[in-house]
């Protein structure tokens, strides 16, 4: 990955009517270096969303409402023969952590809880919290 | 057309507006630009009016964009989309198109400054010039990429950078303008209102599909909840929009041909406004003893609109 400094040209060097292609190859969908796919702004986030693939229905409600459109899916075919997307992970590149993902989550314990930035996923699929039993 | 079937369908169509962008987080501008490119599988083209989503997304040398973009200055998004789409037709008619087997749709999207005040004209203009295109208007009630200032579309009461609250001043003192029935005066043969989130992401992708499969010019105003300039809590965005519709302050509908008004959600019961006045930073002054009268003022408002819309969809006319 490019860094931005080394592709930003000085003012006077842009051409007029420059064009950013987003893809090196359209028909592979193969992104270029100027789609903004390939910038970071994790560096925005205090705390970052993770995800509980146990718990999870597979909603996609998340997908949906997630405003860095950072929700990874997947296409699958379900037991009735539709397709469906399916969640599998979240790209903390382009998370910036505003929290609506799990504000939306439907399922009664939460899929998707906020945890500070240092802890590892691991650890913090550990500390989730687990079902009251009655 | 393309059919809106469930979500988990919906989310399979590759998307073609990518994250990376720098707005603010939690803003809805993104969830609303994504649905709206994704409700069709048609080529696309989109010019941007001057605002939070231009800046945002096209910072040099980045672009979050899947579709062809252009770049424009605040007052002219729907002049440039018509001069896109006459471009377009006047290559078609002399057999000359890149590629003819693929359909191409095109679409405008402005703030609510670059569409109720500054972009006002050109709009009016495309619309009686009857160019076959699609505005959304992403209305965020003030001018938020340059600090937030009033705008036509700030509705009564609200504290922003021009308007401020203080001992003598309750905020803007001019209601909100109702563009969306300015729009359909126009004769457009498609408007709706729609908001984006969970709960109503069906309506407004359908909204945009419908818009985008009617020949003519169409527009969806899409009620854009700021986190920043609003001053609620990132995560809330999605909440917010859900409680303008429930408490009618942002009712959803849809004009046909100019007069055939349809409400595509009705709440099942009208939550008083105060729930969706109280949680917001930008009202919290309408709460003091001596600014009660505003939010009465208010709710008098939502009610008689409420009214005239339901009215309005029983006549028939």
């Amino acid at each position: 990955m490019a860094t931005p400094k080394e592709m930003l040209t000085t003012w006077d060097k842009i051409q007029f009517g420059a064009v950013l292609p987003s893809f090196e190859d359209p028909e592979k969908k193969i992104r270029s270096k100027f789609h903004s796919y390939n910038y970071k702004v994790a560096d925005w986030r205090v705390e970052k969303p993770v995800y509980n693939r146990d718990l999870c229905i597979d909603c996609d409600f998340c997908w949906v409402a997630c405003p860095d459109s950072c929700f990874e899916v997947e296409e699958v075919v379900n037991k009735r023969g539709k397709k469906q997307a399916k969640i599998v992970g979240i790209n903390y590149n382009l998370c910036k952590g505003c929290g609506v993902c799990v504000d939306v989550c439907p399922t009664p314990i939460k899929s998707l809880l906020m945890f500070p930035e240092q802890i590892d996923n691991q650890e913090a699929l550990n500390q989730w919290p687990k079902k009251e039993d009655k | 057309m393309k059919n809106i079937g469930n979500l988990k369908e919906f989310a399979c169509t590759p998307d073609r507006f990518q994250g990376g962008h720098r707005l603010c987080p939690g803003c809805a501008h993104s969830m609303i630009v994504r649905e709206v490119v994704n409700a069709t599988d048609d080529d696309l083209v989109v010019s941007t009016a001057t605002g939070c989503l231009e800046v945002c997304t096209s910072i040099y040398p980045y672009t979050s964009w899947d579709v062809s973009w252009i770049h424009i200055g605040f007052e002219n998004a729907a002049a440039a989309i018509s001069g896109v789409e006459a471009m377009y037709n006047a290559l078609s008619r002399k057999d000359r198109l890149y590629n003819e087997d693929r359909k191409v749709k095109f679409v405008a999207f402005g703030g609510d400054g670059g569409t109720y005040d500054i972009g006002f004209q050109s709009l009016s203009g495309a619309t009686e010039r009857g160019h076959d295109f699609l505005y959304v208007c992403l209305d965020n009630e003030n001018y938020a990429n340059t600090g937030g200032q009033r705008s036509s579309a700030t509705p009564i009461g609200a504290h922003t950078s021009t308007t401020p609250r203080g001992r003598v001043s309750y905020g803007e003192k001019q209601r909100k303008k109702d563009l969306t029935m300015i729009m359909a005066a126009h004769g457009c043969p498609y408007v709706a209102t729609a908001v984006p989130g969970t709960k109503h992401w069906k309506d407004l992708a359908q909204k945009a599909a419908k818009a985008l499969s009617t020949v003519g010019p169409t527009f969806i105003n899409a009620l854009s909840p700021c986190t920043t300039e609003w001053k609620f809590k990132p995560e809330e965005t999605v909440e917010i929009a859900d409680l303008a519709v429930e408490t009618c302050a942002f009712p959803l509908y849809e004009i046909e041909d100019g007069h055939k008004l349809t409400i595509t959600y009705r709440p099942k019961q009208k939550i008083p406004i105060e729930e969706y006045l109280g949680r917001q930073g930008r009202f919290a002054h309408l709460f003091k003893p001596e600014n009660k009268w505003v939010i009465e003022e208010w709710q008098k408002n939502v009610d008689a609109y409420w009214e005239y819309l339901q009215r309005r969809e029983e006549a028939g006319v």
